[in-house]
C-alpha cells in the first residue's frame, strides 16, 4: 500500500479499477474556469478562519462532478434493485442522498491521500477507482469482485482507500495510521477519516484526535452527519451535537456536505491546512440519507416522510449542481440529459457484467488468509479430513 | 412460539417481576430492537428501564457492570456479539473477575445478551462466534441457547442467576417457531444454567451440539437412522460453562462413540473443550474411536454464498463424519 501510487494502480487497473479521477490545474484560458459564489451558510468554523466563499474552478471539473453523482446515484439505485431481487445478501448500506461528500472530496484531493471510511462505502469506491462492474460484482458475491467476492458490501478496497469498514468507529484510529505512516514516510499528502454522527462518540475516535494532535498527523477528521445513527437521532445520542466542535483542540469546519461545491473547498482547505504543518483538522459534513440506514430499514419509522421528500425537493446534490451548470451556461439541458443517459447505460452495462461474473471458485476459500509468505502448512475446515495443504 | 418472542417474553415477565431488572443496548427501544427482540418493552416500560444507549460499547458496557455492582439488574444487550469486542475488558475484567478479587465483597448480577455467530451474508466482521472465547472465563456463565425453550428458560435463569451471565443467541434462530410445553409458557419457568438436555435418545454415537448446530445434529441424527445406519443420541449443551460433562461423559459409556459439532472456528473452541475433558475422565476408556469435531471452517468468513456454504457445517457434514466414525475399529 505504500508502494508509489502510479505502479499500484497501474498493477491492478485492468483488473478492478479504472484511471482515478486527478484534480487539474486551471487551463491557461481564464474563460474555461469559473467563479462561483457560495452560499454564506455553507461554512461554520471553530478555532481556524472559514476557507474562502469564492471557488473558482473549470468548467471540466464541475462536469465531472456532475458526471460523477448522476453515475453513482445511478450504481446505488442499481444496487437497491439487485437487494429487493435477493441477489444481494447481508448488509447494503447505501449512500442515496449523500453523494456530494465522495464527489467533492474526490475533487479535492489527489491519488497520493488516503481515504477511509465505514460501511457506507460504494461511493467512495467508486471516486477512488473502483469500477463499477467491480462493486456491483462484490455486491452479488462473484468472481470479479473488487475484494474477490469475499468482503461483501461493507469490505471494498482500493490502493488508496482503505475500505469499507464493518464496526462502528474502528475506522478512525486506523485513518490516524494511515496518517502517521504518511508522515513517517515523509510524503505530502494527508488522510481522510470518515465516520458518521453515531460513530462520533466512540472512545477511539477522541483516543485517535488525541494522538494526531500530540503528533501533528496530516490527518483530516471528517465526520458525515447525516442526522441520524441507524435509528437514533443526533440529539438522542449526542450530548453535543456540534461535531465539528468535538475535536477540542483540533480546529473545526461545519460545511454544507449537500453542496458538492462547498464540501469541495472545505476538503481543498483541509488538505492545505494538515499537509502545510498545521496538524489534524475536523470537518463536519451535513448531509443527508434518502434510505434507510440499510437494506433493511425502511427508513421511516424514525423519521417522518415530509422531512425526507423536503430534503429531496430543496437539498439535493444533483439537483443544486444542475442549476449551477444551468445558471452559468456550462452546459445545456440536452447535454445534461446525454450525460444522465449515460450514466444509466453505464450501469445497466456494469449490472450485465457483474451478473455474468461467476461465483469465486472453491480454490479461493483457503486463500489470502494469510500472506502466501507465512510459513502456514495447512488450514482446516469443517471436519479433520476437510484439510487444505498449501 | 419464534425464538424471538420467547426471548421477548423472559424479558417482559422478569422486568415485570423486579423493578431492578433494566434493559440497555443500541436501539432495544424506540425502534423496538435491531432484530425486533425487545419489541414494545419501552411502551411497556417506559424509558427509565428500556434505554437507548448511543453506539458505545465499551462504555455502556461498564456503565452497566457498575449499576450491578451498585445493586441493579441490568441486561445489557449487545447488536451482534461482534461489537461486544470492544467491551471485552468490562465483561472479564470488571464483570467476571471482582466477585473474586473483592473477597466476595462486590456482586455483578448482570446478564449480557445478543446474536452471536454466523447470519446469512454478513461477511468475515460480523459473524463469528464468541462462545469458546467466554466460556473460558471464570467468574462467568455462560449460555448458547438453541430452540424456544432454551431461549426464554436459560434468559429468565440468566437474568434471575447472581453472576455475570453471557447469553449467546443466534440471528437465524430468532424467526423459528418451535412449540412450547405448557410449563415453558408460565412466568416462573426456568432451565438450569450448567445443565445440558438430550434432545433425542440414541445407541450407537452421541452428537454432542450447541445453539444452531442443535437443528443440523438432529437432522443428521434423522436421516442416519432413516437409512438404517445408526442411532444416534443428539445432545443440547444449552450451556457453555459450566460444561455440563457427567451429560456427556454418561452418553458416551452407552454408545461408545462421540462427534462435537459447533459454528466457531476449530482451534481453541467448544470441540476442543470437550474433547479435553473426555479424555481427563473416565470416559476416555469407553471410546471405540477418537473423538471428532465438526467445526466452522478455520477461516475469517467470506461473503460470496458458495464460499459461506463451506464455512458453516450442516446436517450434510454432520452424517458424513458421523458414518466415518462409526466404521472406525479400535487398532484399525
Amino acid at each position: 500500500m505504500l508502494s508509489t501510487q502510479k505502479i499500484s494502480l497501474a498493477k491492478v487497473a485492468a483488473k478492478a479499477f479504472i484511471t482515478p479521477l486527478t484534480v487539474r490545474t486551471f487551463a491557461s484560458s481564464a474563460a474555461r474556469n469559473v467563479s462561483i459564489n457560495l452560499h454564506k451558510g455553507s461554512f461554520e468554523s471553530y478555532n481556524c478562519d472559514a476557507p474562502s466563499l469564492d471557488v473558482e474552478i473549470s468548467k471540466e471539473e464541475l462536469v465531472r462532478m456532475y458526471r460523477s453523482m448522476v453515475t453513482m446515484r445511478r450504481m446505488e439505485m442499481a444496487s437497491d434493485g439487485l437487494y429487493k431481487a435477493k441477489l444481494i445478501r447481508g448488509f447494503c448500506h447505501l449512500c442515496t442522498g449523500q453523494e456530494a461528500v465522495a464527489v467533492g472530496m474526490e475533487t479535492a484531493l489527489t491519488a497520493e491521500d488516503k481515504i477511509i471510511t465505514a460501511y457506507r462505502c460504494h461511493g467512495f469506491t467508486y471516486m477512488r477507482g473502483g469500477s463499477i462492474t467491480s462493486i456491483l460484482a462484490e455486491l452479488l458475491g462473484r468472481k470479479a469482485g473488487i475484494s474477490g467476492g469475499k468482503g461483501g458490501s461493507m469490505h471494498m478496497f482500493t490502493p488508496n482507500f482503505f475500505g469499507g469498514n464493518g464496526i462502528v468507529g474502528a475506522q478512525v484510529p486506523l485513518g490516524a495510521g494511515i496518517a502517521f505512516a504518511q508522515k513517517y514516510l515523509g510524503h505530502k499528502a494527508a488522510t481522510f477519516s470518515l465516520y458518521g454522527d453515531g460513530a462520533s462518540n466512540q472512545g477511539q475516535v477522541f483516543e485517535a484526535y488525541n494522538m494526531a494532535k500530540l503528533w501533528e498527523l496530516p490527518a483530516v477528521f471528517v465526520c458525515e452527519n447525516n442526522r441520524y445513527g441507524m435509528g437514533t437521532a443526533a440529539n438522542r445520542s449526542s450530548a453535543n451535537t456540534s461535531y465539528f466542535k468535538r475535536g477540542d483542540y483540533i480546529p473545526g469546519l461545519k460545511v454544507n456536505g449537500m453542496d458538492v461545491l462547498a464540501v469541495h473547498q472545505a476538503v481543498a482547505y483541509a488538505k492545505e491546512w494538515t499537509v502545510s504543518g498545521k496538524g489534524p483538522l475536523l470537518l463536519e459534513m451535513e448531509t443527508y440519507r434518502y434510505g434507510g440506514h440499510s437494506m433493511s430499514d425502511p427508513g421511516t419509522t424514525y423519521r417522518t416522510r415530509e422531512e425526507i421528500q423536503h430534503m429531496r425537493s430543496n437539498n439535493d446534490p444533483i439537483t443544486g449542481l444542475k442549476q449551477r451548470l444551468l445558471e452559468f451556461n456550462i452546459i445545456t439541458e440536452d447535454e445534461m440529459k446525454a450525460i444522465d443517459k449515460a450514466a444509466r447505460v453505464e450501469v445497466d452495462q456494469a449490472v450485465e457484467e457483474a451478473k455474468a461474473s461467476g461465483e469465486p471458485d472453491l480454490s479461493e476459500f483457503w486463500t489470502q488468509i494469510y500472506q502466501k509468505e507465512a510459513g502456514v502448512p495447512s488450514v482446516r475446515g469443517r471436519e479433520p479430513e476437510e484439510i487444505h495443504h498449501y | 412460539m419464534t425464538v424471538r418472542d420467547a426471548l421477548n417474553s423472559a424479558l417482559e415477565e422478569e422486568m415485570t417481576a423486579d423493578e431492578k431488572v433494566y434493559l440497555l443496548g443500541e436501539e432495544v427501544g424506540q425502534y423496538n430492537g435491531a432484530y425486533k427482540v425487545s419489541k414494545g418493552l419501552l411502551d411497556k416500560f417506559g424509558p427509565k428501564r428500556v434505554i437507548d444507549t448511543p453506539i458505545t460499547e465499551s462504555g455502556f458496557c461498564g456503565l452497566a457492570v457498575g449499576s450491578a455492582f451498585a445493586g441493579l439488574k441490568p441486561v445489557c444487550e449487545f447488536m451482534t456479539w461482534n461489537f461486544a469486542m470492544q467491551a471485552i475488558d468490562q465483561i472479564v475484567n470488571s464483570a467476571a473477575k471482582t466477585h473474586y478479587m473483592s473477597g466476595g465483597n462486590v456482586d455483578c448480577p448482570i446478564t449480557f445478551r445478543g446474536p452471536n455467530g454466523a447470519a446469512a451474508g454478513v461477511a468475515a466482521q460480523h459473524s463469528q462466534c464468541f462462545a469458546a472465547w467466554y466460556g473460558s472465563v471464570p467468574g462467568l456463565k455462560v449460555v448458547s441457547p438453541w430452540n424456544s425453550e432454551d431461549a426464554k428458560g436459560l434468559l429468565k435463569a440468566a437474568i434471575r442467576d447472581p453472576n455475570p451471565v453471557v447469553v449467546l443467541e443466534n440471528e437465524l434462530m430468532y424467526g423459528i417457531s418451535f412449540p412450547m410445553s405448557e410449563a415453558a409458557l408460565s412466568k416462573d419457568f426456568v432451565l438450569e444454567i450448567g445443565k445440558a438436555k438430550i434432545e433425542k435418545e440414541g445407541t450407537d454415537v452421541t452428537i454432542v451440539a450447541h445453539s444452531r448446530s442443535v437443528g443440523f445434529a438432529l437432522e443428521a441424527a434423522q436421516l442416519l437412522e432413516k437409512e438404517g445406519i445408526c442411532s444416534a443420541e443428539v445432545i443440547n449443551l444449552r450451556s457453555i460453562r459450566p460444561l455440563d460433562t457427567e451429560t456427556i461423559i454418561k452418553s458416551v459409556k452407552k454408545t461408545n462413540r462421540l462427534v462435537t459439532v459447533e459454528g466457531g472456528w476449530p482451534q481453541y473452541g467448544v470441540g476442543s473443550e470437550i474433547c479435553a475433558q473426555i479424555m481427563e475422565s473416565e470416559a476416555f476408556d469407553h471410546l471405540d474411536a477418537p473423538v471428532v469435531r465438526v467445526t466452522g471452517a478455520d477461516v475469517p468468513t467470506p461473503y460470496a454464498q458458495n464460499l459461506e456454504a463451506f464455512a458453516f457445517p450442516d446436517t450434510e457434514v454432520i452424517a458424513r463424519v458421523v458414518k466415518r466414525t462409526l466404521n472406525k475399529k479400535i487398532g484399525a
